[in-house]
């Protein structure tokens, strides 16, 4: 009890250093919570990927696209229980900047495929009687205050035109995690105007999802389907949808690293700044723990004194930093809604920030630990300054 | 009036190296940060604005963003060829190539994990078209054959790409007859082979874009205006400088606004250490600073002395920082690029406005850090400043 308050008495003598130090670490441990997180959400669409769905796309790339002759074919597949096709259609609205993903697809067995979109039925019934008819998530509509009978026009990339769609119904997500913002529209709205302009790339998809009885299947299924296929002009490679997630975000995966590795680095940044911090203190009050040395206190005491307040001032800065990363967060989430519209602290970073408050005021205190704790007396006390 | 001489601040850094080094390691560790990631965006955008040459004209489908989405079918590529502002080369024939690019999947040799490897189709005006590709291993494939040659990262980094090995696509087995180096641009990362071999192999009737040499590069924006209008092409035209600029914009953007974010955030904690170092500084040396205020040095040079003190603190910093950020040149970075999905590498680039601006950006951390203890020093009361022990 003794030594606990002597070294809160300790840390704050010099306020002011005190302070900025607890300042500096609380900003770092901010920092490093919300670059976890960052790297985490790119994680996020392998995470809400489900176990009992399936991605099948060309072989050769997913720029390629797939017969939509395939449907019935994979549909007799044992273990297939429901197949939907889509196309990543790319397109733009306003200009480049207003990006949001944009699919056309084949509506009913589509929207089955994926109960974590909650739609009213009456708005999903309108959606697919409607061939122009198109759907959003909540949060993009948000966006560009969007109401149900709105016309909306992008413009195409990959499929030249201005295409018109008609706003048929909203979707909320399940989970707070669920993407809402998507717009998806009628694979044969894109379908029949490709006919009459570019019969070439007509009936053709980009992709099936497929629906397995159960998880254990999804396996047998995706080999079964690509053995369908195997040397045909147009052969397929069927993955789960976590995999097949798992294959974009590895593709950026030199970034996240970069920024895994830059997370440390502010926690080393402030390791130093704390180091410091400790090594000023530790050396003017040498004189100090020569004279406590001389009252009888152990080489082990002083010890317990340094690193404690070491250890104090971490922890203070640590704890500051882990509570503002949830005003942080929030703040991202609000009003960075278009890049992260789900920017959620885990309770993992935050066990992983206070970790790392400590492991800074450890190994900020093992120098002037050392020093404080193996001074000799005759040399500290005969110390000035 | 005599000032505090100039060595009095450098002898004090140098009487307290610990912390010296401690503070400054501390700010080194921003400025490798700051250095870092303008050296990153410096080699992306070096690569891609290398890729294209300021004379060249890419011609893709109207509003498709890339080669990859983009499709040109041959009557409209008949009609590019024949303009008259496009150059004729040596042959006689014009200097104009009709492309094919497309994304296959290539799995990596280390980590085994697929990525897009753009592979293009190019035909006897590719190469004229782009003098920075040069074969460094190998032969060049022969026209009509299914032979490829492999750009020198796809060589080193992807199963199949080496001179020997096999890649398989489309059906058939392609053989990689050889490897091409090309400067720093984004040919590095791409396979080439003859078009007509892989448009049949894709079954794709279309070209992906035209590329051709300008007759006089100021013709350009004529012809760009005459292309667009032309009621039988559905085209755009752009410099191949400018398409590649385009390509990397999303990307550049993206690693700007990390790199400042970052910075300004690391900035703060350095700003910090260098606070602390300064305030203890000062308050070591009260009575020293009483000492030379009763000596006759006024304010201002205490004050001078002090943050000189504190902007040397931070040259020192960006020294250490710079000097550990010029390693970082070794390492190429391959990722995808977000705008054509495909694989793209490219190097940290140290250049000379990388080094002042790091050096600028440590200096003023170092004053930021060292202004307002200076100001303390400098404010201190002369008969008390000499009473304290």
């Amino acid at each position: 009890m003794f030594f606990l308050k002597l070294i809160i008495r300790n840390a704050f003598r010099h306020r002011l250093r005190t302070s900025l130090t607890i300042i500096g670490i609380a900003i770092a441990i901010l920092a490093f919570g919300m670059l976890r997180t960052l790297v985490g959400l790119w994680y996020l669409g392998v995470e809400r990927s489900a176990a009992n769905r399936l991605v099948t796309r060309n072989a050769i790339s997913l720029v390629f696209p797939l017969p939509i002759s395939y449907n019935e074919r994979i549909r007799q597949v044992p273990g297939v229980k429901s197949v939907s096709y889509g196309n990543w259609f790319a397109g733009i609205y306003i200009d480049e900047k207003h990006f949001f993903a944009n699919y056309a697809i084949e509506p009913r067995h589509y929207l089955d495929l994926y109960p974590e979109f909650i739609i009213p039925a009456d708005q999903k019934e309108a959606f697919i009687r409607d061939r122009k008819g198109c759907i959003v998530g909540k949060k993009l509509a948000d966006r560009y205050g969007w109401r149900i009978g709105d016309l909306i026009t992008l413009r195409g990339t990959i499929f030249p035109g201005q295409w018109e769609f008609v706003l048929r119904g909203i979707y909320r997500g399940k989970e707070k995690s669920t993407e809402e913002r998507v717009m998806m529209f009628q694979w044969d709205y894109l379908n029949e105007t490709l006919k009459k302009t570019m019969p070439r790339r007509a009936d053709q998809v980009g992709y099936f999802m497929i629906g397995v009885v159960n998880p254990e299947m999804a396996a047998s299924v995706a080999q079964e389907v690509d053995r369908t296929f195997r040397n045909s002009l147009a052969e397929t490679l069927t993955e789960t949808e976590r995999a097949f997630q798992m294959g974009f975000v590895s593709m950026t995966e030199a970034i996240m690293i970069a920024i895994q590795i830059v997370s440390y680095v502010v926690i080393a940044i402030i390791m130093i700044v704390a180091a410091n911090t400790m090594a000023m203190t530790a050396r003017e009050r040498i004189p100090e723990y020569a004279t406590m040395k001389t009252l009888g206190f152990g080489a082990s005491h002083i010890a317990l004194i340094v690193f404690g307040e070491s250890v104090f001032i971490a922890l203070i800065g640590g704890t500051l930093g882990a509570i503002l990363t949830f005003p942080a967060s929030l703040w991202i989430e609000t009003e960075l809604a278009e890049f992260f519209p789900y920017f959620s602290v885990s309770a993992t970073t935050i066990c992983i920030e206070l970790a790392a408050a400590a492991v800074i005021g450890v190994a900020a205190s093992i120098f002037p630990t050392w020093r404080g704790s193996t001074i000799r007396i005759a040399e500290g006390l005969r110390r000035i300054g | 009036m005599i000032s505090i001489p100039y060595y009095y601040s450098f002898r004090n850094l140098w009487t307290r190296r610990l912390t010296t080094v401690l503070t400054s390691s501390g700010m080194a560790l921003v400025v490798f940060v700051f250095a870092a990631t303008l050296m990153l965006a410096e080699g992306l955008q070096k690569t891609l604005v290398e890729t294209g040459s300021y004379d060249n004209v890419v011609v893709i489908r109207k509003s498709a963003n890339s080669e990859v989405q983009s499709g040109v079918d041959r009557s409209q590529a008949a009609i590019v060829e024949s303009m008259r502002e496009v150059a004729i080369g040596e042959s006689g024939r014009p200097l104009l190539d009709k492309e094919l690019v497309v994304l296959i999947n290539l799995l990596k040799r280390v980590t085994n994990k697929p990525a897009n490897v753009v592979i293009r189709g190019v035909g006897p005006a590719g190469l004229p078209l782009r003098s920075q590709v040069r074969l460094i291993e190998g032969r060049m494939p022969r026209p009509g054959s299914a032979e490829v040659i492999a750009g020198k990262n796809i060589a080193e980094r992807f199963q199949g790409g080496g001179v020997g090995e096999t890649v398989r696509f489309g059906m058939r087995d392609w053989a990689v007859v050889g490897v091409f180096a090309a400067g720093t641009t984004g040919f590095n990362s791409e396979i080439w082979g003859d078009v007509d071999q892989l448009m049949q192999a894709f079954r794709r009737p279309v070209y992906s874009s035209l590329i051709f040499r300008l007759r006089d590069s100021s013709e350009f924006s004529g012809l760009k205006e005459r292309l667009e209008s032309d009621p039988r092409l559905t085209v755009e035209a752009r410099r191949e400088t400018q398409y590649y600029a385009d390509q990397s914009e999303t990307m550049a953007r993206f690693l700007r606004i990390l790199g400042l974010a970052l910075t300004v955030i690391f900035s703060l904690g350095a700003v910090i250490g260098a606070m602390i170092t300064m305030y203890a500084a000062v308050a070591n040396r009260t009575t020293e600073i009483g000492t030379m205020r009763a000596l006759g040095f006024d304010r201002s040079s205490i004050l001078t002395a002090f943050i000189l003190e504190s902007l040397l603190l931070g040259l020192v910093g960006g020294a250490l920082g710079i000097f550990g950020a010029s390693f970082m040149q070794l390492i190429t970075i391959s990722t995808m690029n977000w705008q054509t999905f495909s694989e793209l590498a490219f190097s940290f680039t140290l250049t000379f406005d990388i080094i002042w601006k790091s050096l600028l950006f440590s200096i003023i951390m170092g004053f930021v850090g060292g202004a307002l203890p200076a100001l303390r020093a400098a404010r201190m009361n002369i008969v008390e400043a000499l009473r304290a022990t």
